[in-house]
């Protein structure tokens, strides 16, 4: 880490050379899935070793580009022929997965469970897929169980995470210290008590009175089965939740924090950055995606756009008293004025992009930009495109 | 003949994170409220950019007037239960459920569907007792609303007997009546929140009988070219014709040039997409455009833009 603020890097290279997990955040919508996949190719591609992304829910385009055809936990290697279809001859090979939130889930089961009997009763109870659909967000939590799992089997040089689109994007970040606190609450042992015991303790009963009259006795029951079925694998989730944490704040681990620069996402990256740093997480690096080009801030073409916005006619005449050949003089005119008003209107947006890039910059060493893309990416050579411009 | 957009009773408002949610939403309660309908505006993921949207300072749980006609509030699903619980059970005094803040949590957790129920149930509530004409909900995103719209169906699956059970009945039909409950989806026309859209579609269709009444195109570009202008154009990139351009500008054009290729790209890319969206959407479903605003994105201007958008595209 420097010492002193200077001006930003703009590469992505040596932060993807030095660490061993990076994981991608941001707001839904900024492009984080693609970055992740992008800057994962370009570590193939140049730094070679075994490079993994993991994504939670990537565009089809995107999974096909990957040669990813279905979700699954298994890891898949992106076949060496589309790189060379890309024109590029990788140094390391580069695998992809993508994680599947139940399966997960079930091989979670699978290997704490004390027991079969306790393991297929888990697995078969109907309050499971409902349960591990929502509670303590348990999409982000797997996501950092299955990154843990994957580090710590010493099959990747690199792992880059697309983290899961939650409401808030700290969520995550929290979500191994909740799992292990929820484990580990007071209040897990009050809901378990009726399956426990018939005789309702004096400390639980003013709970009971008033979820049993909105939930049903049934229903709590069976709650409450369920978590005393979950409680076997106490230990072994706590002990686990605690390692997933202890590798987010690893040394070797990094947080890429991906915005765009529009006012809701940057604000959004900003609070993430906070977040981070309240954690005492590693903040890697800041990607603007998206951001428009820097033609739309040069002083002197503001000045010609506004010269044929308000002079369309004049300029038009002598263009085509010049060079004839571009026809009818109004017409031209109408073009001129179009071409003007649109190189204004975006000037706008690209000044206040301007002004929040500088203020997203203030907070990292590294503020890597790729461009506003006018196409979609389909193939590999789009994704080791838009990483080019992460490296540079 | 469908139910007029403004003439429901509840309105949710949802789409993938970005695309501009939240200043549909705001658009939509603006015009409804600007033609005389008592409407409440309600943000259930409470980032306070509904606030934004109308300088109105901070919203909470309880509704604040935010103008004329005009209500508003964020989701509490805590403070929604404590109003439940009152109204529901009549439990006599809700400072003897001392417990109950610590445990909500928990409960809401460990009982699948019982946030959402609440998030919901708050709204059909606020439908049923006629406090507005109409209720529009910045909702959550996509990957969301389904479980909330399910959520009284959810419920009763699992629960049996109790009270949480007894207020589905009503809620479901609140929420299953076109006449009286739409969800509009918002999409931009790119890639992924266009695929989204058609999902989320396709899944409420599917998984609840909740109406989707409209999907809003928003961000649509403005058509750079008419007519034998794009031909014009092209002749004008000639570099004589740009030499004789630059000339009678009195400065560098290229930039200015190559910044009306990419709005013209862009275009061709985002129509594109709205085909497709077009395409996917069923024929009951309206398609809404909503213009890319340039100049101010966020805030009351945006909102008052947004809302006369929507007018014209509503046909008022």
């Amino acid at each position: 880490m420097p010492t002193a603020r200077r001006a930003p890097g703009t590469s992505l290279e040596p932060l993807m050379a030095a660490k061993e997990i990076v994981i991608c955040c941001g707001s839904g919508g900024v492009g984080k899935t693609t970055t992740a996949a992008a800057v994962a190719a370009m570590a193939a591609a140049h730094l070679g070793g075994k490079v993994l992304v993991i994504t939670v829910d990537p565009a089809r385009r995107l999974a096909a580009a990957l040669g990813l055809e279905r979700f699954g936990n298994v890891e898949v290697q992106v076949p060496p022929q589309r790189f060379a279809d890309a024109g590029v001859e990788p140094r390391g090979e580069l695998w992809a997965a993508m994680l599947d939130t139940k399966q997960s889930w079930d091989e979670l089961v699978r290997s704490h469970a004390p027991d079969d009997v306790t393991r297929d009763a888990i697995l078969a109870n109907p309050l499971y897929e409902n349960v591990t659909g929502r509670f303590v967000q348990s999409h982000d939590y797997i996501a950092m169980e299955r990154l843990y799992e994957i580090h710590a089997s010493g099959r990747y040089d690199l792992i880059v995470v697309d983290t899961p689109p939650t409401r808030n994007a700290i969520d995550f970040l929290d979500a191994p210290e909740r799992m292990a606190d929820f484990f580990s609450s007071r209040l897990l042992r009050w809901l378990t008590v009726p399956a426990r015991s018939r005789v309702f303790t004096v400390a639980s009963r003013p709970f009971y009175t008033v979820a049993d009259r909105i939930l049903g006795s049934q229903f709590l029951q069976d709650i409450a089965e369920f978590f005393l079925l979950f409680q076997t694998m106490y230990e072994g989730f706590v002990e686990r939740a605690r390692a997933v944490t202890r590798t987010l704040s690893d040394k070797r681990t990094t947080f890429v924090v991906v915005s765009t620069l529009e006012a809701t996402p940057a604000r959004e990256a900003e609070f993430f950055i906070d977040a981070l740093a309240e954690r005492r997480y590693p903040l890697g690096a800041v990607v603007v995606n998206k951001a428009l080009p820097d033609l739309f801030l040069d002083a002197a073409a503001k000045q010609a756009a506004e010269l044929l916005c308000r002079d369309a006619g004049r300029v038009a005449r002598a263009v085509a008293g010049a060079h004839p050949a571009v026809g009818d003089p109004s017409q031209v005119a109408r073009v001129l004025a179009e071409v003007g008003e649109s190189y204004l209107n975006f000037q706008v947006v690209a000044a206040r992009e301007a002004e929040q890039r500088a203020e997203l910059a203030g907070h990292a060493d590294v503020v890597a930009t790729a461009p506003f893309a006018d196409h979609d990416i389909t193939d590999l050579a789009g994704l080791l495109e838009l990483g080019a411009a992460l490296w540079r | 003949m469908p139910t007029d957009l403004l003439d429901r009773r509840l309105v949710f408002v949802t789409g993938k994170g970005g695309v501009g949610k939240t200043t549909i939403a705001a658009g939509l309660g603006q015009l409804a409220s600007s033609q005389g309908r008592r409407t409440l505006l309600c943000e259930v993921d409470a980032k306070g950019s509904l606030a934004g949207a109308f300088e109105a300072g901070p919203t909470e749980f309880r509704e604040r007037r935010i103008g004329p006609g005009l209500w508003a509030m964020s989701m509490d699903t805590e403070a929604s239960l404590r109003e439940y619980l009152a109204l529901q059970l009549r439990l006599p005094r809700l400072s003897r459920l001392g417990p109950l803040a610590r445990t909500f949590d928990f409960v809401a957790n460990a009982a699948p569907g019982v946030r959402e129920i609440l998030v919901v149930g708050k709204l059909c509530h606020e439908v049923r007792e006629r406090h507005y004409d109409l209720v529009v909900v910045d909702a959550p995103a996509s990957g969301h609303i389904v479980g909330h719209l399910a959520a009284p169906q959810a419920i009763q699956g699992l629960v049996k007997v109790g009270a949480v059970r007894d207020q589905t009945g009503w809620m479901l039909d609140i929420l299953h009546d076109p006449a009286r409950t739409a969800v509009v989806i918002v999409a931009t026309p790119e890639e992924m929140p266009v695929n989204e859209t058609l999902e989320l579609a396709d899944r409420l269709t599917t998984e609840t009988r909740v109406d989707v009444a409209a999907v809003v195109a928003n961000r649509v570009l403005p058509e750079l070219f008419g007519r034998g202008e794009e031909e014009a154009f092209r002749a004008l990139r000639d570099p004589e014709a740009v030499g004789a351009l630059a000339d009678a500008v009195g400065g560098p054009v290229d930039h200015v040039l190559r910044a009306a290729d990419l709005a013209v790209r862009m275009r061709r890319t985002r129509a594109e997409h709205l085909a497709e969206l077009r395409a996917g959407l069923g024929p009951g479903v309206d398609l809404l455009y909503v213009p890319e605003l340039f100049q101010r994105t966020h805030g009351v201007r945006a909102t008052r833009q947004v809302a006369a958008a929507l007018s014209a595209e509503l046909g008022y």
